[in-house]
């Protein structure tokens, strides 16, 4: 369970999540106090363990750098819910175990309000909205996704 | 099947595969520098913290490259001991070939992989940086990966690929005059957009793309990246052999695709149709025609980075700049040690610094907004690099416009966007 970051623009890049200035940093708490600097400063300051973020599509575009989802999950980001993803931090956020990147619909994404209280069910590939008391779909993951998911990341995972 | 398609397979050990099999590759060379670098080396001490994965070697330290170029040269102390820790690393793990910052050939790690031929037609090569793409133009899978995907790599020797659908770009024609391989780049960006190929291969080919030089085809290539394309590619041939050969690599073995080898879609483009283009601030997908926005007052011109410093650019900027004199701050940073030479050598250099241009060295910094010569507030600036999103060159309120060298050089002169062939 947790608590909305909302952002209703596409092409939110790795640029913008954390900027390129930082990418010197290697210390994950480090890099999280700059988590979407580039977009909103107060980022780091509101966002509690746990919380969400939903945006518009291709999600995380730009550059391959892990920071972007080390700097979301290490300020306690456990999904991003996205109209779509951009194919690397698509799986960095898989292949390290930071983040769940999961795919949503346009109903959904209109729905969904900053603030709402969701809780996510990959077993069942539904999004509850506590607060508006609605359920939506997310997209089930592919085979390897699922797969890496339920390992906890490449590293872990035995392939067939 | 189509090249990516055959490599992917040949890779993978399979006879043959379709878009959206799942393979994992054989991986023939990796690249880490100096921001993904220390990142892997993170990822190797959770894996030594954890105790059951070892990170004791290897599996080829004889395929693996180091590049120095983001944060050199170190503007403060981090940045300096990331490549301290880098150098440690390559060090420990027998990576001899590592381009290191002020001892002779360095540079930006995609313009390494075609300047010292690093990567060869037929191979499977992956990068920590999202540009890996560029060296598609090599006839290779080149592909772009984050720091645990690379650590994987360089213990295993291989990765799991979804095969993409390809869409392939051809191009009929020879580029007109004071158009570049970058305005054709621009164009198909702005017509399918910042993810129109997001998860797929982009193929360039056709009579244009093979009366390209193999430059202009790392130009296409690179910027398939900011199409969302997992991989940019064109089939090699004799000018990339060529190609190769003056930098000493003849042996290898290309691939090609079939005869009925299928595509998910093809779009074809005239090039006599092409002209200059800029991708306006703030994505690269956001394109005007240079003659739409010419006019515009600028702050800075950035003629640098992978996408617009290779010598073939600095030449087109050259031609340009030769005689006159810059209006606005002009940085000109060749992509490596060895262009660097070649410019001065054949008086490049000398016509840029007669201009009034900066000529500084071999870096990421200014393109990704992280040092030498960031942008302030309300600047704006044209640039031959990759993207401009907001804040990419530095202050979130400062702006970029994306366009080729030419235009890039035509702009330094005028200090507002020009068309070349209205200079």
């Amino acid at each position: 369970m947790g608590k909305v970051i909302k952002y209703e623009r596409d092409n939110i890049d790795t640029d913008v999540i954390l900027p390129g200035t930082y990418l010197k940093l290697h210390d994950y708490d480090e890099i999280a106090k700059h988590a979407m600097e580039g977009i909103d400063p107060n980022f780091h300051a509101r966002v509690k363990k746990g919380d969400f973020i939903v945006a518009g599509k291709n999600f995380g575009c730009g550059s391959s750098r892990e920071h972007a989802p080390i700097a979301l999950s290490h300020c306690g980001i456990k999904a991003v819910l996205a109209l779509s993803f951009a194919r690397i931090f698509y799986r960095n956020a898989v292949d390290g175990a930071f983040l769940l990147p999961i795919e949503i619909d346009e109903a959904a994404y209109k729905k969904i309000s900053e603030n709402d209280e969701l809780e996510i069910n990959t077993d069942k590939n539904e999004i509850k909205n506590l607060t508006k008391n609605e359920t939506y779909p997310m997209k089930p993951f592919s085979d390897i996704i699922s797969k890496i998911i339920a390992a906890g990341g490449l590293f872990k995972y035995k392939p067939d | 099947m189509n090249i990516t398609e055959k490599l992917l397979a040949k890779a993978g050990g399979k006879s043959s595969v379709a878009p959206g099999d799942i393979v994992f590759a054989n991986v023939d060379k990796v690249m880490i520098h100096d921001v993904s670098g220390p990142g892997v080396i993170k990822v190797f001490d959770k894996l030594k913290k954890e105790g059951t994965i070892s990170v004791e070697k290897l599996w080829d330290p004889s395929k693996v490259w180091v590049a120095e170029d983001h944060f050199v040269p170190s503007a403060e102390k981090i940045s300096a001991e990331n490549i301290m820790k880098l150098t440690k690393f390559t060090k420990q793990y027998g990576i001899e070939k590592h381009f290191k910052y002020g001892m002779g050939q360095y540079g930006i790690c995609h313009t390494l992989s075609h300047e010292e031929a690093l990567v060869l037609p037929g191979e499977i090569y992956v990068g920590g940086d999202s540009h890996t793409n560029t060296t598609g133009a090599l006839g290779a899978f080149a592909c772009g990966l984050g720091h645990t995907d690379v650590a994987y790599v360089l213990l295993n020797g291989k990765i799991w690929f979804k095969v993409p659908e390809t869409l392939y770009f051809k191009l009929n024609g020879k580029l007109p005059e004071n158009v570049m391989a970058k305005d054709f780049i621009l164009k198909i960006i702005g017509d399918i957009g910042n993810d129109g190929a997001a998860y797929a291969a982009m193929q360039f080919g056709g009579s244009g793309v093979s009366d390209m030089s193999v430059e202009s085809r790392l130009t296409l290539c690179n910027m398939t990246t900011e199409a969302g394309a997992k991989n940019g590619i064109v089939e090699p041939d004799q000018k990339l052999f060529d190609y190769l050969a003056a930098r000493g690599a003849t042996n290898y073995s290309p691939v090609y695709g079939d005869s009925d080898a299928q595509y998910q879609k093809v779009y074809e483009y005239e090039a006599s149709e092409l002209e200059p283009l800029v991708a306006k601030p703030f994505s690269p997908e956001n394109i005007a025609v240079v003659r739409d926005v010419s006019g515009i007052e600028l702050d800075k011109s950035y003629i640098g980075s992978c996408t617009g410093a290779k010598y073939e650019d600095l030449e087109a900027a050259a031609k340009i700049l030769k005689g006159r004199k810059v209006k606005i701050r002009t940085e000109i940073l060749p992509a490596a040690i060895s262009i660097y030479k070649r410019a001065m050598e054949n008086g490049l250099l000398k016509i840029f610094l007669d201009a009034g241009a900066t000529v500084g060295p071999p870096t990421c910094g200014a393109c990704c907004g992280a040092h030498m010569g960031v942008l302030a507030k309300d600047e704006i600036c044209i640039s031959t690099t990759n993207r401009n999103f907001p804040g990419r060159m530095g202050h979130v309120e400062s702006q970029t416009y994306l366009s080729s060298p030419l235009v890039a050089a035509a702009s330094a002169v005028t200090g507002k966007i020009t068309d070349p062939r209205d200079l």
